[in-house]
């Protein structure tokens, strides 16, 4: 920070640091965050892409220029670029383009919500072995090494497999399959915690299990953890897509990018290029995730 | 070393047995009567209540679990709704094809990682480094079932080098390693290999730049080593976590290949399993995640005890 030509006396240089803390408490952690997230372009880029995606999705009904489920057998799987369909037409003769859109809409929900549900299961969870350890957490910690020993896309398919086809039944299975992951990242760091000065100073001070757990755990552990679990979105929106691939998630005619992609797998010797569209789409998807995440994990200043 | 061997080992066995009860557990948590999983849906009532009486249906589900551990511990898996052969004979063959795929996949994505990882580490903030860095986090964000879609398209449809589908001329049947047969693998394995090399070039990268750091390196170099010297050290450190990922990978990719066999129809757990889902064959179902989880479960064993042996550091306790 300090370039200064001349080498400054130790009292200048402690008075230096004391006032570069007090200009960083007073912008606040967020701040900071934000401020180094704003320096990193590949990160700003992505959220970009990530947020245009999120309006064209939500704005599909205004924006589509077709209608999702009206096809045409005269016009089956015409090319990228055909005039009135930008992007063609699938193997029933509906808008490429329009179903995109639309298909967006359930990708993006069935990739989102079981992270944010096994985020907050797995972050009860994994707070709850961390902090009171002994018994609770053995008994947390040895069901979630159950579900480890299945690699994840088999659990997966394993679960929503028995349950059978349908949105919910793979929003379920995805959850089971983040939650145990969640879990040990959040027992980790809150073993951590727990351990420090400051929570033996509130437990002293006579705050309950509670409070201790509200204010100074959670401030603590929601960090890293938040950056773990946006590190899952984009592995949770590959498996979604892939579960609707293997016809275990969304239903036809409903357009979803994985379930497209599976039905177009009949067009890919007349329109391969048409046929790997929607595959595309999830590849941006994930891997914009990724790189925010990773920005997110060195802008909060998260390791491991 | 040998009573950490039956610590490990010890340890591993109640993992096995909640895996299996999981296992266990699926066909109960499907819609419906566990007894529509064996007998085919038009059997007479009474053929049903018999069937149900011999599986030990009635009885409470603890003594079922226990049961049905004896017959698995036995080799028998049930049989398939769908063909009614046991479901051994179907997986024992699938089996080796999945492994014969996996094992291809995760020792080309294993060279692969640490080829890039390794230099992505010695040049570390190079153009070398981020374009290794860019490989990675596409091999681990993109949707493998679709890279092996643009492959087919780009390899079979557009280019015909390669075959798009199966395994060889004679199916699975007739195995050989000669090129009719090879060229089927050489797409699903490449398209496959992209997971492991992401996570390995990752690894790699971080524990090489993390030992190129360190103050012996430093050491070697001023003892006046040569570069390939010192690389050798760099290497021993180096290999006990990334052989560990690997081997693990290897574990992923045997559960993790469904969606790849299915784009290419390769003959192997996958495909057997897509078409258990597909006819809703539960027995197949059941036995298939068995066989792979337990699988997974040893490979993980095997792991932890090879990483003990080669690094001396690991405490072994």
């Amino acid at each position: 920070m300090a370039n200064s030509a001349t080498t400054p006396s130790a009292a200048e240089a402690e008075l230096a640091v004391q006032a570069r803390q007090a200009a960083e408490s007073s912008t606040g952690y967020w701040a900071g965050v934000w401020k180094r997230v704003r320096r990193d372009p590949v990160t700003i880029f992505c959220a970009s892409i990530l947020l245009l995606m999120l309006l064209a999705i939500v704005f599909a009904p205004l924006i589509a220029p077709h209608d999702p489920y009206q096809g045409s057998m005269l016009r089956r799987l015409r090319a990228i670029g055909t005039p009135n369909y930008v992007l063609g037409t699938d193997e029933l003769g509906r808008d490429m383009l329009t179903r995109l859109l639309y298909g967006g809409r359930l990708s993006w929900f069935m990739g989102i919500t079981p992270v944010a549900l096994a985020f907050v299961i797995g972050t009860v969870l994994g707070v709850l072995a961390g902090y009171t350890g002994g018994k609770t957490n053995m008994a947390i910690m040895r069901v979630t090494d159950v579900f480890y020993a299945f690699p994840s896309v088999l659990l997966a398919v394993a679960i929503s497999g028995a349950l059978g086809a349908g949105i919910m039944n793979a929003i379920l299975a995805l959850t089971l399959v983040f939650i145990p992951p969640i879990i040990r990242v959040a027992e980790t760091v809150t073993t951590g915690v727990r351990n420090l000065d400051f929570v033996d100073a509130a437990r002293a001070s006579g705050a309950n299990a509670f409070t201790i757990v509200r204010v100074h755990v959670l401030g603590n552990v929601l960090g890293p953890i938040f950056v773990y679990a946006t590190s899952l979105i984009s592995v949770s929106m590959i498996l979604a897509s892939g579960l609707s691939f293997l016809g275990l998630g969304t239903k036809p005619p409903e357009p979803e990018w994985g379930l497209m992609l599976n039905t177009l797998r009949t067009a890919i010797y007349v329109q391969p290029w048409v046929a790997v569209l929607p595959g595309a789409c999830i590849f941006i998807t994930s891997i914009c995730f990724n790189l925010v995440s990773d920005g997110l994990r060195q802008a909060m200043d998260v390791k491991g | 070393m040998f009573f950490y061997l039956i610590r490990r080992i010890a340890y591993g066995i109640p993992i096995a047995l909640a895996v299996g009860f999981v296992c266990f557990m699926l066909v109960q948590i499907a819609p419906g009567d566990p007894i529509n999983a064996i007998v085919p849906p038009d059997a007479p009532g009474d053929v049903v209540e018999q069937v149900r009486r011999d599986y030990g249906l009635d009885k409470p589900l603890p003594v079922q679990f226990g049961l049905w551990l004896l017959k698995v511990v036995q080799g028998d898996l049930g049989r398939s709704l769908a063909s009614g052969r046991p479901v051994w004979s179907d997986l024992s063959s699938a089996i080796g094809n999945t492994l014969m795929l996996a094992t291809c996949a995760s020792l080309l994505g294993f060279i692969l990682g640490c080829l890039l990882g390794g230099l992505a580490g010695t040049f570390r903030g190079s153009w070398i480094d981020r374009a290794a860095v860019t490989l990675a986090v596409g091999g681990v964000s993109v949707p493998h079932y679709w890279l092996g879609m643009v492959m087919v398209v780009i390899f079979s449809v557009q280019l015909n080098w390669l075959p798009a589908m199966g395994a060889g001329p004679g199916g699975s049947a007739d195995w050989a390693w000669d090129w009719e047969h090879i060229k089927h693998l050489v797409l699903p394995t490449v398209t496959l290999c992209v997971i492991p090399m992401g996570i390995v070039t990752r690894t790699v990268r971080g524990i090489v730049a993390e030992i190129m750091n360190q103050e012996f390196v430093t050491a070697l170099r001023g003892k006046g080593l040569t570069r390939s010297g010192v690389f050798l050290h760099v290497v021993k450190n180096a290999a006990p976590t990334a052989l560990a990922v690997m081997g693990l990978q290897l574990g992923y990719l045997m559960g993790g290949s469904i969606l790849v066999e299915t784009v290419f129809s390769w003959p192997g757990t996958g495909l057997l399993l897509n078409n258990a889902i597909f006819q809703r064959d539960l027995p197949v179902l059941q036995g298939t995640i068995l066989v792979l989880a337990m699988f997974f479960v040893i490979l993980n064993l095997l792991v932890d005890l090879m990483q003990t042996a080669l690094d001396p550091r690991i405490k072994r306790g």
